[in-house]
């Protein structure tokens, strides 16, 4: 649907690399192009101007830009640089001290405050052993205190709630009360969701901080914010005037450019990155993950987390066993095609390899691209599938009406199959993998792995 | 709260979706208004700002492109549009993209489905963007205009919101099924229909779990409980609604794209579009996305929920522009 920024961006500077040299009259292209970049990925469009105003005087007041043999490659440099330096900075920790420590969480409607609250919950008292009490102020939407109750049995921490009391400065009042007297040393206080514009709510929040003078205060925005975050961010920090940013969501495919958007115009730091919706998912915040996903060149340490995420140490020491006795059979091949579907749609995934969504970009990758295989070995009986060097020219015929393919489409899988199986076992026996052997490689590492799939429960009648 | 008591009359309404939009338009028009200040004649510059304006309401790049180049053009054909011109020139120009789309707008609350009986509606999309509440709304809606209702409680996995959507039901006084949390959403929904056929309801109104569009294997799910409804009653669902959140930025589209091949959308739902969020966000939708916008979210109460006019929604959007340039 958008181009990819990637794509903008190397083309603007491809008109740098045409000229071979900086000038002026090219840098303000390109210029433009960064921030057109920056705006496709949310990021509020007056902030985009200021910045690639900034990034226009870096670039031309640095001589080494103007007579640089790879000006583009030099000015992805500067805005990559000048993009970590503004959403990092100081990395703040969360505060707190004090007996007991108090969090008080806010944000607008469904942007994840009570999922991120029960996720610090169990952060603080899994990673930093604290006895933590999580306080349900969402005195509004329906069963938002059930809700907050149910992620306190999960994590096995107390919540505290008052049922029948609908004033939110009270509970989180009687709240830390309650938490002196029984213990607790952090007190994260969960609010309801408000709209900047809401003038009620509004002081209903900053009634609420005044009452309990928390040691943290955190504003909690969802990364697919588009250009109202600036507003957003603006209007809750001139009422709570808040410590730190929470970005949630950041699992889907959004570029996130709210985060800049937060960061520039209120200057409080990300304090954490909340990735999922299960309970231990919370990250802290990587300034320089962040601006390459903006700019959309490629996240490689994303896809290894992916890739590692799908992992299973023990099927992949059972595989690297078969590879090395040059065992490896289609059973095997089938389940590391599924660990690769598992990790998501195929050309969401090459696109995070730097410099290949460029040329990716016309290409289209079908996810059924897999299909064919799939169907060529679910065609095979359970002992061919086990023992590929049976399959004679008889075999191949009847694989090939039961898949519906030519017999020379057989014949050419089976060939590739058997490529890469001595490629693999080459590998295995400490061949160093040259950057062609990399995608055979790859494939064998990343997608080795899990339980064993459905695919040797055969479909078809056993045959021998 | 009485439940019978009539709906907000037309006037009414229009009037709710200024208060709402009033925000979108100072934003949106107070901008504009700086934009062309000082200004005779529509130029470069002021096209620059203006796309500037329209990008920064939401309306996304692409179509904001294709916006100006428009513009562009008529100011090439007539040298001397003036700025006091611009606005009824770009009101007449996102009409007639939004009119580009080809759908039409609903009148009225009607159940998807024409003669189908019981009509059922899917609801789905990311989390937090307000699908339970947009069906507790919606079913308030229905239940005014003497409709039996069913809530479907197909969110199993979300903490507690089965209780969410049960509390909804209890509000608006409609029926309501549920396997409790932690089923198996497909046979939940299917079930749901079950319930709606053999007791007689009108609508049945199926509730999914919140999930990022990117999470194939959840996205898979949507899949199968939308063939498990259609497995109970042929032809259903006669609607699956995708609920986006107006403060969400160009995701939106990816969302109703990921959505639509799971699911085959057929409507969407805008949401807290009472915010400082620009409604610029149903402009570059409706361009770039070809499924129509039916319903705008704006507050928190049960009966904030209005069907989606593209006339008056732009109409809402230019009142105050007008008393500018008057």
């Amino acid at each position: 649907m958008f181009d990819n920024l990637s794509d903008k961006l190397e083309s603007a500077f491809k008109n740098l690399k045409g000229d071979g040299k900086l000038t002026e009259i090219n840098i303000a292209q390109s210029v433009k192009e960064i921030r057109r970049a920056l705006v496709a990925a949310d990021v509020n469009y007056k902030i985009a101007k200021e910045f690639t105003d900034t990034i226009k005087e870096k670039a031309l007041g640095q001589e080494n830009v103007l007579n640089a043999v790879r000006p583009g490659e030099l000015m992805v440099k500067i805005v990559h640089e000048e993009l970590v330096q503004l959403m990092g900075g100081q990395t703040a920790g969360i505060n707190i001290k004090g007996s007991p420590g108090i969090v008080l969480i806010a944000g607008l409607q469904g942007s994840g405050k009570t999922t991120f609250s029960g996720k610090l919950a169990k952060y603080l008292k899994e990673k930093k052993t604290k006895k933590p009490l999580l306080v349900a102020c969402d005195v509004y939407r329906p069963a938002a205190i059930n809700q907050i109750g149910v992620l306190g049995e999960q994590i096995g921490v107390p919540v505290y709630k008052e049922i029948e009391n609908k004033n939110p400065v009270e509970i989180s009042q009687n709240a830390i009360k309650h938490a002196k007297q029984h213990g607790f040393d952090v007190v994260i206080v969960d609010t309801a969701g408000r709209l900047a514009i809401d003038e009620v709510m509004m002081t209903e929040i900053s009634n609420i901080k005044e009452g309990i003078n928390p040691t943290e205060t955190l504003f909690v925005v969802d990364a697919m914010t588009g250009q109202d975050a600036v507003n957003t961010a603006k209007a809750f920090n001139d009422v709570i005037n808040y410590d730190g940013v929470v970005l949630t969501k950041l699992d889907g495919d959004t570029r996130g450019g709210a985060a800049l958007s937060v960061k520039y115009t209120v200057g409080k730091p990300i304090k954490f990155a909340s990735t999922g919706e299960t309970l231990d998912t919370l990250d802290v915040f990587h300034p320089d993950r962040m601006a390459t996903r903006i700019l959309g060149m490629g996240d490689i340490v994303s896809l290894v987390e992916k890739a590692q995420e799908q992992f299973d140490e023990k099927e992949a020491a059972r595989l690297e066993k078969k590879i090395r006795k040059n065992k490896f059979d289609f059973n095997d091949f089938l389940s590391q095609i599924n660990q690769l579907k598992k990790m998501g749609d195929l050309k969401s995934l090459v696109g995070m390899i730097p410099g290949i969504g460029k040329m990716m970009k016309d290409v289209e990758i079908d996810n059924s691209a897999f299909g064919k295989v799939e169907s060529i070995i679910y065609s095979m009986t359970p002992h061919e599938r086990t023992n590929p060097e049976v399959i004679n020219y008889s075999r191949k015929q009847r694989i090939a009406k039961g898949c519906g393919k030519t017999i020379h489409e057989i014949n050419m899988f089976i060939k590739q199959f058997n490529e890469m199986k001595k490629m693999m076992h080459k590998i295995s026996r400490g061949g160093v993998p040259s950057m062609d052997m990399m995608g055979g490689g790859a494939g064998g590492r990343a997608g080795m792995a899990k339980s064993r799939n459905r695919s040797s429960r055969n479909k078809r009648k056993k045959r021998r | 709260m009485s439940f019978f008591k009539r709906l907000f009359s037309k006037e009414e309404e229009e009037k709710k979706l200024d208060e709402s939009l009033e925000k979108t338009k100072s934003g949106f028009f107070s901008k504009m208004s700086k934009a062309i200040a000082g200004k005779t004649k529509v130029d470069v510059e002021v096209l620059d700002e203006l796309e500037g304006v329209l990008i920064s309401s939401d309306v996304g790049l692409e179509t904001t492109v294709k916006i100006i180049e428009r513009l562009e053009e008529r100011v090439a054909k007539d040298k001397y549009i003036n700025t006091s011109e611009l606005n009824s020139i770009l009101r007449e120009e996102i009409v007639d993209l939004l009119s580009e789309n080809n759908t039409e707008d609903v009148e009225d609350f009607d159940p998807p489905g024409g003669e189908a009986h019981p009509s059922i509606i899917l609801v789905v999309g990311v989390n937090g963007v307000g699908k339970t509440t947009t069906i507790g709304k919606l079913a308030y809606q229905y239940k005014l205009r003497g409709k039996r209702v069913v809530l479907g409680a197909g969110d199993t996995f979300r903490a507690a919101a089965v209780d969410q959507l049960r509390i909804w039901a209890e509000r608006v006084g409609c029926e309501f099924f549920s396997k409790g949390m932690n089923t198996d959403p497909a046979a939940v929904a299917y079930e749901a229909v079950n319930y709606a056929v053999e007791y007689g309801c009108d609508v049945a109104i199926i509730d999914t779990a919140g999930r990022l569009h990117t999470k194939i294997n959840l996205m898979r799910e949507l899949t199968k409980i939308k063939n498990s409804i259609g497995k109970k009653m042929a032809g259903a669902p006669h609607e699956v609604l995708l609920v986006l959140d107006a403060t969400t930025g160009q995701n939106a589209i990816e969302q109703a794209t990921h959505f639509t091949n799971a699911t085959d959308v057929t409507a969407l739902a805008l949401t807290k579009v009472d915010g400082t969020a620009k409604g610029g966000v149903a402009i570059g939708i409706s361009d770039q996305f070809k499924v129509p916008i039916k319903y705008l979210g704006i507050g928190e109460s049960i009966e904030q929920l209005q069907v989606f006019n593209k006339r008056s929604f732009v109409d809402s959007l230019f009142k105050e522009s007008e008393q500018f340039s008057k």
